[in-house]
């Protein structure tokens, strides 16, 4: 089952499957790695519930909500 | 190429420094050129060119730090740079010849992916693998033979902050010059035949055109190398690239299959080479994270940072501010008793002194402010403000990456807009632009100083601890940050019905700030103000000078301190003629001709109305004989009819005017050369003297009405 990136809590981590639209910022999020395949785990979201902090492949991202939700993510854990 | 450099006039090889941000660029930079640095802007466009120069086994070369990115596709500014750099198409560079890719060792996948596009572009390169000696506390362990092998240049471990490996860089880059050998690899070999393909028709229209330029214009649809290209050469290269994009995507996206396929041919490059021990993370940054993203200590760690920042430069620049302040007064007295009164002296100190002291008088808080911003950037802090920031931001349409450069506004907006170059999306960019110079300049300050200090009472209430001055200032700050913000908004509404502020941002780890690094940063940036002091400061003081003196009337004695005898000698000068014709256009603002002659004289740098002020106030009296202050003066100062000027809602009125309206040259050119038009900082200027008026109107017909 693969779940938008935005609704996963905290801690959750899984593996990114693909974007529901393929815009110019889904493919500044693949050039910055977030392709099928790569594994990321949010992190937290700001004291406002947005922007999101997710981490992969050793280092950390912050992205909106809204982009999040555009990042389909399986294997949930 | 190679051999000593014989004459200075002989070029020397050109080598480019590229690589993502936060990767420590700047620090290695730094290490391979000293101090030794110029920074200029990259012709036509926005973005700064830092280059030094490097000594290699006795040949000198030419460094040039490209701004950090992440890819070649050409989108934001800063990338379209680097794809320039590359292709030699910035003339005053030329071809480079050679390439340093900065890479972060703990961070290689994501680092390799722009590795892999210079890797195709044909140039020799070197990879300096930066903070190698994190990796064993991350439990990381990469085979760098293995990896060299494989990328087909040489990877040198290195760590820029403490300095090691840098020798042997130094060394390889040498070998790699004087060898010239280019990396051969495979990622996508359809792209690539294509491109070449494409290139070679293109080469009809365009004989210079490159195989990376071809590339990219293949791959981005409506990037920067499409889009020059079809302008340049009209609508037959727009038929070609359509056609060529068929054959090869077949109507897929062809910068989503080249992410792909270059993350993949990563992977497969990483098996073997780099191995993951254990997957720890530093408890201490982890720990570290916490308490700055926690919803209450990280807010209460926020609002004490600011705190922190605006009281060291409002309370610690106070003495160096005096300082320099009785340093310019001593120098212009020492030259008054050195060369006599005359013509001559008097325009040394009332004119060049006086006018560049009252500038160089705001260079403590400059320095403060940004060694301030530049420490929190390089510690990482500055990011995590951007992420906590971001929901406000958003209220005016802006993000959280517009934080930082409006922070750097209350300093100088050049430099504020000149940081704007980190917002990737061109409307935020846009509308921040347009917000910055409404941020409390430094140069605002003096001008709110010695009206508050003169005119607000010095009341205090609840023990001292609130106080009627304090509380003046920091309403002014607050209807600047207001205005920048319904500015923000407003520009976004207008102009883009639609717009959508992005925020995508790294949050790289924590580390100490490195003081060469901040150093280098911090001497750029007030080299960037004093320019502006020597040049369009001293020019408004020396012309103004020149208009409040000549013509010289025939009954004027600059040995006699009388105030009549000053204020008559202005009022028939070119200055005073010209004041009094405009003065009638801000009568209705409560200000008599010589107000009006100080604030049409601050257009072109609103800290000068201070200097114009002394000079109308006092032009021609003996400098040594200070004994009335300018504070005095204004306060005595009378409309022909014996009522006082400076009512409080003309002061007020005044502050807000200056509050509102752009008068900095400075501001309008950076304006110019980051947006690449004339329209925006005209708009502005308009726009925030319109507002100026409006304002300052406002606040002295209501007040004057209410009696004050």
């Amino acid at each position: 089952m693969s779940l938008p990136l935005a609704l996963l809590k905290p801690g959750q981590s899984g593996i990114v499957e693909g974007y529901t639209e393929i815009n110019e910022m889904s493919l500044r999020l693949m050039q910055m790695g977030l392709v099928e395949g790569t594994q990321i785990e949010v992190v937290r979201f700001a004291p406002a519930g947005d922007p999101v902090e997710i981490r992969l492949m050793g280092y950390c991202l912050s992205l909106r909500n809204q982009e999040a939700e555009n990042i389909l993510v399986g294997s949930i854990d | 190429m190679g051999g000593p450099v014989a004459t200075s006039s002989a070029p020397d090889p050109v080598v480019v420094t590229l690589g993502n941000p936060n990767t420590g660029k700047s620090t290695l930079f730094n290490r391979l050129t000293g101090l030794r640095q110029k920074v200029s802007n990259y012709p036509g466009v926005t973005v700064e060119q830092v280059s030094g120069y490097c000594d290699l086994e006795g040949q000198q070369i030419r460094l040039v730090d490209v701004p950090g990115t992440y890819s070649l596709s050409a989108m934001s500014p800063d990338e379209i740079i680097a794809v320039d750099v590359l292709c030699g198409t910035v003339s005053e560079l030329g071809q480079p010849q050679a390439v340093i890719i900065v890479v972060d060792a703990a961070n290689l996948r994501r680092n390799l992916f722009l590795t892999s596009q210079i890797l195709e572009v044909g140039l020799p390169v070197v990879i300096a693998l930066n903070m190698a000696d994190r990796l064993p506390s991350l439990g990381l362990v990469i085979d760098e033979v293995k990896l060299a092998e494989r990328l087909d240049c040489p990877v040198i471990p290195i760590a820029a902050t403490i300095g090691t490996g840098i020798e042997a860089l130094k060394k390889a880059l040498a070998e790699t010059i004087s060898s010239g050998s280019i990396p051969q690899v495979a990622i996508n070999i359809e792209f690539n035949e294509t491109a070449r393909e494409l290139v070679q028709q293109l080469s009809i229209f365009s004989p210079s055109i490159t195989q990376l330029e071809g590339a990219r214009a293949l791959i981005d649809v409506g990037g920067y190398a499409e889009t020059r290209l079809t302008q340049a050469y009209g609508g037959q290269v727009s038929e070609q690239l359509e056609i060529f994009r068929k054959r090869v995507g077949g109507g897929r996206d062809l910068a989503t299959i080249e992410t792909r396929d270059r993350y993949s041919w990563i992977q497969s490059l990483l098996s073997g080479v780099e191995t993951r021990k254990t997957t720890v993370q530093s408890t201490l940054s982890i720990l570290a994270d916490r308490f700055v993203n926690h919803p209450v200590t990280g807010t209460l760690l926020f609002a004490f940072v600011m705190a922190t920042v605006f009281q060291a430069v409002f309370a610690w620049a106070g003495p160096l501010v005096h300082g320099i302040d009785f340093l310019t007064g001593s120098l212009a007295t020492q030259a008054l008793a050195a060369f006599g009164d005359n013509l001559l002296t008097r325009f040394i100190t009332e004119g060049v002194i006086a006018g560049v002291g009252s500038v160089v008088v705001f260079l403590p808080q400059i320095i403060i402010l940004f060694a301030f911003i530049i420490a929190l950037e390089d510690s990482g802090y500055m990011a995590r403000a951007a992420f906590l920031m971001d929901r406000a931001m958003r209220g005016v349409g802006l993000s959280g990456q517009s934080f930082i450069p409006m922070l750097s506004s209350f300093a100088c907006a050049v430099p504020g807009i000149m940081g704007t170059r980190v917002i990737a999306n061109k409307h935020d960019r846009l509308a921040t632009i347009m917000a910055a110079p409404f941020m409390t300049c430094s140069a605002r300050l003096p001008v709110y100083s010695l009206l508050i200090a003169a005119f607000i009472p010095d009341t205090r209430y609840a023990g001292g601890w609130i106080n009627i001055q304090g509380l003046t200032l920091f309403a002014l700050y607050l209807i600047g940050l207001l205005g920048g913000g319904l500015t923000a908004w407003l520009v976004g509404r207008l102009f883009w019905a639609n717009k959508k502020s992005r925020f995508l941002l790294e949050m790289p780890p924590y580390r100490v700030p490195q003081f060469r690094t901040v150093l280098s940063k911090l001497i750029s940036r007030v080299v960037i103000f004093l320019k502006r002091a020597g040049t369009i400061i001293l020019m408004v003081a020396i012309v103004v000078w020149v208009l409040a003196t000549f013509p010289t009337r025939s009954d004027f004695n600059p040995h006699v301190d009388s105030a009549s005898n000053a204020t008559q000698q202005i009022e028939t000068s070119y200055l005073g003629r010209m004041s009094r014709s405009v003065a009638p256009l801000f009568q209705p603002l409560g200000w008599d001709w010589k107000v009006t002659a100080a604030v049409v004289a601050s257009f072109p740098a609103r800290e000068a109305v201070i200097a114009v002020l002394g000079t109308i106030y006092a032009v021609g009296e003996k400098t040594d004989k200070g004994s009335a202050t300018l504070t005095d003066r204004i306060r005595s100062a009378r409309h022909p009819n014996g009522a006082p000027v400076y009512t409080l809602p003309m002061v007020i009125g005044l502050m807000v005017f200056f509050a509102f309206c752009l008068q900095c040259a400075s501001t309008m050119a950076v304006m110019r050369r980051e947006t690449g038009t004339w329209r925006w900082p005209i708009a502005a200027w308009i726009y925030m003297t319109g507002l100026g008026y409006l304002g300052a109107l406002t606040v002295y017909q209501v007040g004057t009405w209410l009696r004050f």
